[in-house]
């Protein structure tokens, strides 16, 4: 463990990533402190002022404080990757656990299921189902969620079928331990480290889907804030507000990068061996 | 390996059925009325029972599901698309038919892009591992994963579109196409298409050139290309013929494997730019609730997805001779 930190530290990179992470998740936990205007509030007398001391990141159309709403805007986009993530690695381990320890007809079933959803359009499915379920929060992180659990069945498997022939595994099976004991107390925590790599780099992707539907207005819906909603109200008034295009992907592109940045470290201090197994949870959702 | 093939092929069947059966569950359980938009969400027709139940029945959505689905499957063996529930009512596969080449035309350039600049630059940046060209790609992949495309796609409209008045930022032809001559028009039509495909190759070229250095990586490492140095070929040779013929290998699956990416992909690229692709239709249909053409869309892009699947594979075995498909060992 204390190897892990060191190495963890010494990746310059990962660390400026990790506290921008920490940052982000203070800012967004303590938005309604912070936030210097109401981010709901419209104001006729300063619509699409552009960036000043008064309003750091300019007003939109609506004369809304254009920062106060991205500050709002991260609560969803983390909610989003977090929760999806969550939704997504506990079916992965679920499934991946089924298959890797029972083998053979449950292993064949699962990975076809797996076989099935990676060759579906993911992005027309998400847009089908979203646009007939009423977009909120909750159906957004389900949808993502129930989608991207492909990856972390894999790795799960792996590594279940490579773990499940060690002596402490076979010692349990030996004196008597019944299946679901030795999946979750024995092999489980040995096989989760390189889950915990996908999950982090899973946030990430879940974020950018999250902001690619939102964008298309399948997402979270006006008037409360996300950083894609707010980039589709630029595009309306592109030709007027450059602030209004700018400010909210760029805050997408520092939290994206920060979390790729910060669980490559952590995969490069668990194990350099991981490099090429450790997958995504969510693929990028384009 | 044509015994190959044709099992692939069989195997299709199952995975486009399973497809297809999840999609049309999916899209008919969900709450939501058709028949609001055929009406046009004119309060009087909407509480008009008498026309309520005549409109389901004529669209069979008063039956059970799995007898819809059977209907719907039954017509489309015979390669019936059905009819769109918008008050045009056209044919599902015209519509399709109008639009899928623009969205192939896309996707197809993007790929040739795609392909032809992160090549070099993966095996550039392999064989000088940690080099200024190295770490500059680097930082390339990582804002490349990062950057959301329609972000990219703003900025580049903002930039050339509106600061710089250099290119069109939406459609394919400009209001006076009509009166351009037929070389104007050619001209037009590929700048309405720079943007657009500039921003669709962006992230896909990130990940490219990531896979392939990776891939060379790994291959310049193997015991044969040291030999290959040893016997004092020229390093242009080592690398260009040895190295590459290998390290190309992978790639061919990854590309196959990114097709339903890449293709969700133009879905975004064309609602920015208001391309009239696929995309377009698509999240037009699924925004009106337009059942026949949703699934018909599905259908066409989960079956364009298959075969560059099975196409991918397929080369895959011809071009690496390790891999003999379809021949038992004797």
């Amino acid at each position: 463990m204390r190897n892990f930190w060191k190495a963890l530290a010494r990746n310059r990179l990962a660390v400026v990533g990790g506290v921008v992470v920490v940052c982000l998740a203070l800012l967004a936990v303590l938005a309604t402190f912070i936030a210097p205007w109401d981010p709901n509030k419209p104001d006729v007398k300063q619509i699409l002022d552009p960036p000043s001391t008064r309003h750091l990141f300019g007003t939109d159309q609506l004369g809304r404080d254009v920062l106060s709403r991205m500050l709002f805007g991260a609560r969803v986009s983390l909610a989003v990757g977090f929760v999806s993530v969550g939704i997504a690695a506990t079916i992965g381990i679920l499934l991946g656990a089924a298959a890797g320890y029972h083998g053979g007809l449950v292993d064949a079933l699962i990975m076809r299921l797996v076989d099935l959803v990676l060759v579906f359009p993911r992005f027309f499915l998400l847009l089908a189902v979203l646009a007939f379920l009423k977009p909120s929060i909750w159906t957004i992180m389900a949808v993502i969620g129930l989608t991207g659990w492909m990856g972390v069945a894999r790795l799960v498997r792996a590594e279940f079928l490579a773990l499940k022939e060690r002596e402490f595994v076979l010692w349990s099976q030996a004196v008597g331990a019944g299946a679901f004991r030795i999946i979750w107390r024995h092999i489980l925590p040995n096989a989760m480290a390189p889950v915990l790599v996908a999950m982090t780099l899973g946030i990430p992707a879940a974020i950018l889907t999250e902001s690619g539907l939102s964008f298309l207005g399948l997402g979270v819906q006006p008037p409360h804030a996300t950083w894609g909603n707010m980039l589709t109200e630029g595009k309306d008034t592109i030709e007027l507000a450059w602030w209004l295009s700018v400010y909210p992907g760029l805050a997408i592109l520092v939290t994206v990068l920060s979390y790729n940045l910060f669980g490559e470290g952590i995969r490069d201090a668990l194990d350099p061996r991981l490099r090429q197994s450790a997958g995504r949870v969510v693929s990028r959702g384009r | 390996m044509l015994a190959y093939a044709l099992r692939r092929l069989l195997l299709a069947v199952p995975l486009l059925l399973g497809i297809t059966l999840i999609s049309f569950v999916v899209i008919h359980l969900a709450p939501g009325d058709p028949t609001e938009m055929m009406t046009g969400g004119d309060p009087s027709t909407v509480h008009n029972p008498e026309l309520y139940k005549q409109l389901l029945k004529e669209f069979d959505l008063d039956k059970p599901l799995h007898v819809q689905y059977w209907k719907w499957l039954s017509r489309l063996v015979r390669l019936d698309f059905g009819r769109s529930f918008a008050p045009h009512g056209r044919p599902v596969l015209t519509m399709i038919a109008e639009r899928l080449p623009i969205t192939l035309l896309l996707n197809v350039v993007e790929l040739l892009i795609i392909v032809s600049l992160a090549v070099p630059i993966g095996v550039v940046s392999a064989t000088r591992q940690y080099s200024v060209f190295d770490k500059v790609t680097t930082i390339f992949v990582f804002l490349g994963f990062a950057t959301p495309d329609f972000w990219l796609a703003l900025l580049l409209m903002i930039l050339f579109g509106v600061q710089l008045g250099w290119l069109p930022i939406s459609g394919l032809r400009s209001l006076n196409w009509e009166y351009l001559s037929f070389w104007q028009q050619q001209a037009d039509f590929l700048g309405h298409l720079v943007l657009p495909i500039t921003v669709a190759t962006f992230g896909g070229l990130a990940g490219f050139s990531r896979y392939m250095r990776q891939s060379m990586l790994e291959v310049i490492r193997q015991d044969y290309i040291q030999s290959a140095r040893a016997k004092g070929l020229a390093e242009r040779v080592v690398v260009g013929k040895h190295a590459l013929r290998n390290a190309l290998l992978p790639i061919v699956t990854i590309l196959g494997l990114s097709l339903p990416t890449l293709i969700g992909g133009s879905v975004i690229v064309e609602s920015v730019f208001a391309i009239p692709g696929m995309g377009q239709l698509m999240v037009q249909a699924a925004f009106e609730r337009d059942y026949p053409v949703l699934m018909g869309n599905l259908v066409i892009v989960s079956t364009l997805t298959l075969m560059a699947n099975l196409m991918a594979d397929l080369t895959y075995s011809l071009v690496d001779p390790r891999i003999r498909v379809g021949r038992r060992r004797r």
